[in-house]
């Protein structure tokens, strides 16, 4: 029989090994689940896993995607350092989407033409605005009531979706958009800056990469940083050194919300250029798996949102290409997901082959 | 009055998946395992559920296939849990991921088909009663089974042998495991019959309740299950209540979007949801009531070779 056992400290190269195993599971898993449904694995393996990044195009598209998923990802990653567990960024990724939005339709409504140096920042405060607001309702009633910050940001996210439908199919409709459920479209000055000609890929990309490195410093350098970290692994630790579990709930909700916010945001004012109900993709669950993928730690987050987008990518093409629908990408990431999980057993426990007694 | 009498009917039609969903993850929650997979394993097993009766055209093939889906992916949860240690909020997000995406990835096909003819369930007599007959009398036997099965586990829990064990594993796993009970077996017995129930409810929604399959169905009512047991401080009956209670706010949102009451659908549609939160928010506002109701191990792993 093999046994676990406990190791006496946990194992950093198992840790570092464990993502890279549990793709080669997924990886394994894609091939097989190919073959049963009587596809070439060599062709699906190819969509997902070379495709895209073939070209400047495909290229540009997977940062394009990876944004939205690092901003939440490294907000998440803090929050669950922290021990809280908020499991409705997509929530949160919505309200900045709603408030971003917000913001685009007045400048659009007004005919201002602004510079993008000046629309670019005020995206960002709206939308870390309007996520920070919905992370602030769960983090409330569960700092006053006790409520269960899992429950409560869960069913955020359906009052949130509930909300962004009221909105396209009510008030924000666009008169003129034959009764399609979208805003009109945004007017060019509130487009995000693009970082290369004719491509989608925008600045909040840079904006992503560089809250990656506020966050590494954050966690890793500054004395704020570590407090919040303490409460999560040894509560008791962290009263005795007198940090607060209320400020900690407090500072990693609001973060995490305004992050998701941003995301928002940008990918209303930049991919999207309208509000529709496909702004509501997803990302704010995938993010949860590059978290986790990403071991919590901010440069994790950015290769493992690439990653992720990978899949993303990959599962829109297998449609295409392949003719599999595009919900393959979600089986993927559960898959890799479980055996990330599994795998991690790895880091605390060692097996051990015994003798059945 | 017959207003009424539809509403109460469509209330319990509406609370059962609940109460089935909610009764399963007490069980689960007693023995110490919090599955935040719920809603994970009640859209595979919906899907299951429909794709059984679709192309057997019987209902209870349809709960069966459910219920074997529900304890199939309970299963790989307990194993991941209960063996393995892993992070249960983690697992169960994992498991509600997947399910997610694997039921929209296999269900494809199955979007826009029909099941076969419906038949209505009525208790011949009894359906016949004013107001009480169109009330109560024309359900679907899960309706009625699934108050038996609430006093079942009531009485399992609480009369037998066997029941006090699950809890003391629950309250004390340590203790129960030094008694000599197999804690991992059992825990896993738990999640396993907690997964089946939560099956049967998912296939009561696509062959019951809507009766159709969409990607993303359950739409949160496994969550929602989830916040029941909490709010039943893990009480069968109370579950049983609770349920009631959230039938009873989907409908009314319902019925008073079909009145021509004013208000965007949208915004009703957010009733069950809010609902959800101010129950919490009521029942979590006193957390020592909390600790003396909720067992005491929930959520955290155990380690028997330690």
């Amino acid at each position: 029989v093999i046994e676990l056992e406990a190791r006496p400290a946990p194992s950093l190269r198992m840790s570092v090994l464990s993502p890279l195993v549990a793709l080669l599971i997924t990886v394994a898993v894609a091939a097989l689940l190919f073959v049963s449904l009587g596809k070439d694995p060599v062709r699906g393996l190819s969509v997902f896993l070379v495709e895209p990044f073939h070209g400047t195009r495909a290229l540009t598209e997977l940062g394009l995607k990876s944004t939205p998923l690092i901003l939440i990802s490294l907000g998440l990653a803090l929050c669950y350092r922290s021990n809280i567990w908020n499991i409705g960024a997509e929530g949160q990724y919505l309200l900045g989407a709603i408030a971003g939005g917000w913001l685009a339709l007045s400048v659009t409504e007004a005919g201002i033409a602004l510079p993008p140096w000046v629309f670019f920042p005020a995206a960002v405060v709206a939308g870390a605005l309007g996520g920070a607001l919905w992370a602030a309702v769960v983090a409330f009633l569960r700092d006053r009531f006790h409520a269960s910050e899992i429950l409560v940001s869960l069913m955020l996210v359906y009052v949130a979706n509930l909300l962004l439908s009221y909105l396209v199919f009510g008030p924000w409709k666009d008169p003129n958009g034959f009764n399609f459920p979208q805003t009109v479209n945004f007017s060019p000055s509130t487009e995000l800056p693009r970082l290369l000609h004719g491509m989608r890929l925008h600045a909040g990309f840079l904006a992503a990469l560089a809250t990656a490195g506020g966050m590494w410093i954050f966690l890793f350098h500054m004395h704020r940083g570590i407090q919040l970290q303490v409460g999560g692994p040894a509560p008791a630790a962290a009263r005795y050194a007198g940090f607060s579990s209320r400020s900690a709930l407090w500072t990693t909700l609001l973060v995490s919300g305004a992050l998701a916010g941003v995301a928002g945001s940008f990918e209303v004012c930049g991919p999207m250029g309208q509000l529709t109900p496909y702004v509501a993709s997803g990302y704010g669950f995938t993010a949860i798996i590059v978290a986790f993928v990403g071991r919590l730690h901010p440069l994790g987050c950015v290769l493992a949102s690439v990653l992720l987008s990978m899949f993303l990518i990959g599962g829109e093409l297998a449609q295409s290409r392949v003719g599999l629908p595009s919900a393959l990408s979600g089986v993927f990431q559960g898959v890799l997901l479980f055996s990330l999980l599994a795998c991690d057993t790895l880091i605390l426990f060692r097996p051990r082959w015994r003798r059945a007694a | 009055v017959n207003e009424l009498a539809s509403l109460v009917a469509a209330t319990l039609s509406a609370g059962t998946p609940l109460a089935i969903a909610g009764l399963g993850l007490l069980v689960n929650e007693r023995a110490g395992i919090l599955n935040l997979g719920a809603e994970g394993i009640m859209l595979v097993s919906a899907l299951a559920g429909f794709a059984a009766t679709y192309h057997s055209g019987n209902d209870w093939v349809g709960f069966l296939a459910g219920a074997g889906a529900g304890a199939l992916v309970a299963a790989c949860f307990g194993w991941l849990v209960i063996w393995l240690n892993t992070n249960q909020y983690a697992t169960g997000l994992a498991v509600s991921l997947f399910g997610g995406g694997f039921s929209a990835f296999v269900g494809v096909n199955y979007v826009g088909r029909k099941l076969s003819e419906r038949s209505d369930f009525s208790i011949p007599l009894l359906r016949d009663l004013p107001f009480f007959g169109r009330a109560l009398f024309r359900e679907h036997p899960l309706v009625y089974l699934v108050v038996g099965t609430a006093l079942a586990i009531a009485w399992f829990l609480y009369r037998t042998r066997a029941g006090l064990v699950l809890r003391a594993i629950g309250e004390a796993p340590e203790s129960a495991h030094a008694l000599g009970y197999p804690v991992r077996r059992i825990r896993l017995l738990a999640v396993v019959v907690g997964g089946a129930l939560c099956g049967v409810a998912g296939a009561y929604f696509s062959v019951v309740y809507a009766p159709l399959w969409v990607e993303g169905m359950v739409a949160g009512r496994g969550w929602i299950a989830l916040a029941l047991t909490v709010f039943a401080t893990w009480r069968p009956a109370r579950v049983l209540l609770g349920a009631y209670l959230f039938g009873g706010v989907t409908m009314l949102q319902l019925h008073l979007q079909g009145m021509g009451v004013n208000i965007a659908n949208q915004l009703m549609s957010m009733l069950p949801y809010l609902a959800t939160v101010v129950v919490l928010v009521a029942i979590s506002r006193n957390p020592a009531w909390i600790r003396l109701n909720m067992p005491a191990s929930l959520g955290k792993p155990f380690f028997p070779n330690l």
